[in-house]
């Protein structure tokens, strides 16, 4: 009866995934039918050229990218939940976004180029991790609590750097794109910069789903989890590497992005419980899906686009709230 | 397996030892109990003799090898460590949660196979909790949680169990139960047991070895029978005890029965424990300090005149 359930809830992941896709490449300014764009994606002629175009060089690599960095955000989320066995955790709990945010908003006023301010992004969010790594060791040892509580202080910092990034920016030019910049969006995502932006994040996908089993093991306490013969120091190494590199290549590449990393993991354990060998792969479908959804609205639902971070909250916090009320946040 | 901890001494930080001396030995299908009143440091004993925390000096010897030159994933595949039950954060079915105990078995990459799968609910009708199945943890009762957890370390094929506490918490039945099941898995399979209690009953209806830590530091062990008796248990516990043993269908069960708690030593005392014997010395430290003010009195006016 329950395995049923499980089975319908996979098949309709994937039908959700497959739909949204095709939904992302028709749907827009320039309405594409069906048809032109399987037959374009199949490598047939159609008589419109602008049909290409607008596939190959716009909705296309932004679509890829929504999958990538959806499902990119969720793993990160859903491992950093499991390893601090804490329900609360997000890809942001070691400060990996309020460094790459820094990084961004500092390009920005320097005015560098997109891959410039990509760079320092993803550069400032492993710093940031990097330092609350340091901060936490103590005898050569970080527990999760130091973990967290460096990652609080470290992410305050930060955030205090932008504010006062943002405080001297000039109000006409700087100040509106930083904003901008800090509300997400996938806007003007090339297939060159996909290449170079999304391998961090499939790299760390790879990882995470590879561990998932193990995360369950890393989600008891130090003590436990040691006896049940994990090498503990390793693991957590690998886990907050590859969440990291995840987080801070989507912050690099789409801006500030939120709640898919707590709202997907929690939704996929609502479905299939709190096993990661499938909360993991489901929080994958879910998250691509989910990004997909929110950046097909944002870029057709107005004239001018719409922020991504507005929309995952103010799409995401109902859907969250009725699955929440419904199940009581564990799988019925 | 033979386990063997020699002349082994811990304390924490820049304290000074809190285990001194400490010297055990046990063999395949023997069961050891330790002994101790609250924060004497037995949990302190069990984290060391796992490695979680290091010796300040001496070892731990499994098979006469040290610790340090085992490779670590071996000796977890030899020893299974049951905890305290605890409910965590998020809560797997009883089957996942036993599964875990297969980790060391794996590599850093691989899934758990079908046959973990098999051996992990094999590991749950050891226990006599195959009902359990497809129950999340956080529902079942503490004494079902401990048996899973016993479970959980059985899936690893463990030569020897260490337990914290095992029966801590439970009604009369849950704790037979626990307490059944270690001594059938030690007579049955030969697997040992070194086991955390605070029943000196249980030590004496389960245990072939036994080992008391009291609360100077010293500690003394050897056969269950002949250390577990009247005199150690009161310096141990501060408590006068009575160990009576009756038939009840042909076996001899052993009862120990606390009588009132011993006077002389309760200024050393330690603070998780009920301070009855207060009034005495509370008065008498009172009449201590007066007699203190009234001679610091005396004397300041003799400094005046």
């Amino acid at each position: 009866m329950k395995k049923k359930t499980e089975i319908l809830w996979v098949i309709g992941i994937l039908v959700a995934l497959v739909a949204s896709f095709i939904a992302a490449l028709v749907i827009g300014r320039y309405q594409i039918p069906v048809k032109d764009c399987v037959k374009v994606l199949l490598g047939m002629k159609v008589d419109d050229p602008n049909v290409k175009t607008v596939l190959y060089k716009i909705r296309l690599p932004r679509s890829i990218l929504a999958i990538i960095a959806g499902a990119g955000l969720a793993v990160a989320g859903a491992a950093f939940q499991s390893m601090f066995s804490n329900p609360l955790a997000t890809p942001d709990t070691l400060g990996v976004v309020t460094g790459a945010s820094f990084g961004a908003t500092l390009g920005i006023m320097f005015h560098l180029p997109s891959l410039g301010i990509q760079g320092t992004a993803f550069i400032m969010g492993l710093i940031a991790v990097g330092l609350v790594y340091m901060i936490s060791r103590v005898k050569g040892e970080s527990t999760l609590v130091m973990l967290i509580l460096s990652g609080m202080v470290i992410s305050s910092l930060f955030e205090a750097l932008v504010s006062l990034i943002k405080y001297v920016a000039d109000p006409q030019d700087v100040l509106p794109e930083i904003t901008y910049w800090l509300m997400g969006s996938l806007a003007g995502t090339s297939f060159k910069k996909l290449y170079i932006g999304t391998i961090p994040m499939l790299i760390g996908i790879v990882i995470l789903f590879c561990l998932r089993w193990k995360l369950n093991v890393l989600s008891l306490n130090d003590d436990e989890a040691k006896a049940m013969g994990i090498n503990l120091k390793l693991m957590r190494g690998l886990t907050i590497v590859s969440s990291t590199m995840i987080t801070a290549s989507v912050i690099a590449m789409c801006g500030k992005v939120g709640w898919i990393g707590i709202l997907i993991p929690h939704i996929s354990r609502m479905m299939f419980g709190n096993n990661n060998k499938y909360v993991i792969p489901a929080s994958i479908g879910l998250g691509a899906t989910y990004l997909l959804l929110i950046d097909t609205i944002a870029r057709s639902a107005t004239a001018a686009e719409l922020p991504i971070s507005i929309l995952t909250a103010i799409l995401g916090a109902p859907v969250f709230i009725v699955l929440l009320r419904r199940t009581g946040g564990v799988k019925t | 397996m033979n386990f063997e901890v020699e002349h082994a001494s811990f304390g924490y930080r820049k304290e000074p030892d809190i285990l001194k001396d400490i010297h055990f030995q046990i063999g395949k299908g023997e069961i050891l109990s330790i002994l101790g009143s609250n924060g004497v440091g037995k949990t302190t004993l069990l984290k060391c003799t796992l490695g979680f925390l290091p010796w300040r000096s001496g070892q731990t010897l499994i098979d006469g090898k040290p610790w340090g030159e085992w490779k670590n994933q071996d000796i977890w595949k030899r020893i299974g460590y049951v905890p305290q039950a605890k409910r965590s954060a998020f809560s797997y079915t009883t089957e996942e949660m036993v599964l875990l105990g297969r980790n060391a078995h794996l590599g850093l990459l691989s899934q758990p196979s079908k046959k973990d799968y098999d051996h992990a609910k094999e590991c749950l009708e050891m226990v006599g909790m195959s009902r359990l199945i497809g129950k999340l943890c956080n529902e079942i009762s503490g004494g079902e949680l401990q048996m899973v957890l016993i479970a959980r370390a059985l899936a690893t094929d463990p030569e020897l169990l260490i337990l914290d506490e095992p029966e801590s918490n439970l009604d009369f039945k849950n704790q037979l139960i626990v307490i059944h099941t270690i001594r059938d898995l030690c007579r049955e399979r030969g697997i040992s047991s070194i086991v955390n209690t605070h029943y000196p009953e249980h030590a004496l209806a389960i245990s072939h070895k036994a080992l008391i830590l009291n609360r100077d530091g010293t500690n003394a062990f050897g056969n269950a029978e002949e250390i577990i008796n009247e005199e150690r248990l009161a310096k141990a516990f501060d408590v006068d005890v009575r160990i009576r043993s009756f038939m009840v269908a042909e076996n001899t069960h052993t009862c120990v029965l606390p009588i009132d708690i011993v006077r002389k030593s309760t200024r050393e005392r330690g603070d998780g424990e009920i301070r009855v014997a207060m009034e005495e010395d509370e008065q008498e430290s009172y009449r201590d300090t007066r007699r203190k003010r009234v001679s610091k009195k005396q004397t300041i006016r003799k400094e005046v005149s």
